[in-house]
């Protein structure tokens, strides 16, 4: 244990997610030698992301709008939406430039053991988006492990009867992992090769 | 640092650090097992899928000060591959995880019974084809009985008069006779009364002769059983698709 404010702040480093108390501790006195100017950097950005970044309105990505940038390009094909579980999935996709539609960021995957069922994602707001018909094709693009292939499972017998083309990754990608960390190339290979899911 | 081998069941994963698991194993020989996977998020790695919830794996681990290693990973049954192209096996499913390490109380302590009855009913449900919501309520009696809870159908819970009986209460331990029947009881169809039993005795023919009013009721009662045993709720159990 440390006096007061040091401990303090191993105590908010070590609930960030990740850090441990050992790590937070070495990050604590990171901080504490480093550049003054350095630092006030490090927390005036972290107030102001908390200030201006929010979630598009439209497909829950970071925006520091009311919509992300992506939904506001109009080069962007209206006609098919690829659905991922987070914005770095976003992020990940972007990098292959293999795919010029739009996003929906579910916010996670369908996960009962901590609790997150259908109603705890973005799942309304996909079907709202889906109903005027704009969308010919949904690419189900959640991660290649269990919870991501679940989910994906519920997503495509709720979309199929909609008349809606349902596209799955192909497989290729490692089952296990998480999308942010497949290579570009893995990833773009994926999207290319994408299949028509049956149910 | 000793090393050791042994099968288990993947419970449950959660990230750790950038790259890492931590994975809660049910395993045969050493109960609840709480262990760290390295590098199994990036998709190189050659653990893959093997250390999925669900997956029957056979492991070697490595004693650590806090949590052990996983050094090794075979499958044995790749079940997780089967519960999550189907929604139904994978909510019932993940009940069904989440009952195993509650009830396995804990680290360490060799839990045998408790171990067959998970595999035992992943395969009913992913390689036999027994209905998911039915293998689910005949897996919660018996692992309720295992941990020393067990239901009577039959007989009086009470004064172990023969049945059959007509009240249902799980705070007595099951069913009760006109003379031990105490308030708040339910009085579940004579059909729900056999259908429990033979859920709990694993008897597959009677179950899947049953109809869907008698399920529903059956697994209505078999949650207040198990909800009175637990002293907290599972989360997973509001979000278990029902047919
Ligand atoms: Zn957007
Ligand atoms: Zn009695």
């Amino acid at each position: 244990m440390y006096e007061g404010i040091v401990q303090d702040l191993i105590d908010e480093l070590g609930r960030l997610p990740g850090v441990g108390p050992k790590s937070a501790q070495r990050i604590a006195f990171h901080l504490l030698s480093a550049d003054p100017v350095d630092v006030r950097r490090l927390a005036q950005v972290l107030v102001e992301v908390k200030e201006r970044v929010r979630f598009c309105s439209v497909c829950g990505n970071v925006a520091e709008e009311e919509t992300c940038r992506i939904c506001r390009d109009p080069r962007r094909d209206p006609s098919v939406l690829c659905v991922v579980e987070e914005s770095k999935d976003v992020v990940a996709i972007e990098r292959t430039r293999e795919f010029r539609g739009r996003y929906h960021v579910l916010g996670g995957a369908i996960s009962p053991i901590e609790g997150i069922g259908p109603d705890e994602l973005r799942i309304r707001e996909l079907m709202t988006r889906l109903a005027d018909g704009a969308v010919t094709e949904v690419i189900l693009a959640t991660d290649p492990n269990l919870e991501g292939e679940a989910t994906a499972t519920y997503l495509t017998r709720l979309l199929k009867p909609m008349g809606l083309r349902v596209t799955r990754l192909a497989s290729g990608l490692p089952v296990g992992g998480d999308l942010e960390y497949a290579d570009e190339v893995t990833l773009g290979r994926a999207f290319e090769g994408r299949r028509a899911v049956d149910d | 640092m000793g090393l050791y081998r042994d099968e288990a069941v993947v419970l449950r994963t959660q990230k750790l650090g950038e790259a890492d698991r931590i994975v809660t194993l049910l395993s045969r020989e050493h109960g609840r097992i709480r262990a760290v996977a390295k590098g199994v998020r990036r998709t190189t790695s050659r653990f893959g899928s093997r250390l999925e919830p669900f997956t029957h794996v056979d492991l070697q681990l490595a004693e650590g000060r806090s949590l052990d290693v996983i050094t090794q990973a075979e499958t044995l049954h790749p079940f997780g591959a089967r519960v999550g192209a189907d929604y139904e096996r994978y909510t019932a499913g993940t009940v069904m995880l989440e009952t195993a390490e509650r009830l396995v109380v804990e680290d360490k302590e060799p839990a045998l019974q408790q171990f067959l009855l998970l595999v035992g009913a992943l395969r009913a449900m992913c390689e036999q084809d027994r209905p998911a919501g039915q293998v689910l309520d005949s897996f919660l009696l018996r692992s309720l009985a295992v941990a020393g809870w067990a239901p009577s159908f039959d007989g009086c819970a009470r004064c172990g008069l023969e049945g059959p009986h007509r009240a249902f209460n799980p705070a007595q331990g099951g069913m009760l006779c006109a003379t031990c029947r105490v308030p708040g009881s339910a009085s579940p169809a004579f059909e729900t009364v056999a259908l429990l039993g033979a859920l709990l005795a694993g008897d597959w023919d009677v179950v899947e002769a049953s109809d869907v009013r008698h399920r529903r009721e059956a697994t209505g009662l078999v949650a207040a059983y198990l909800s009175w045993h637990l002293e907290r709720g599972l989360k997973s159990i509001a979000l278990v698709e029902r047919v």
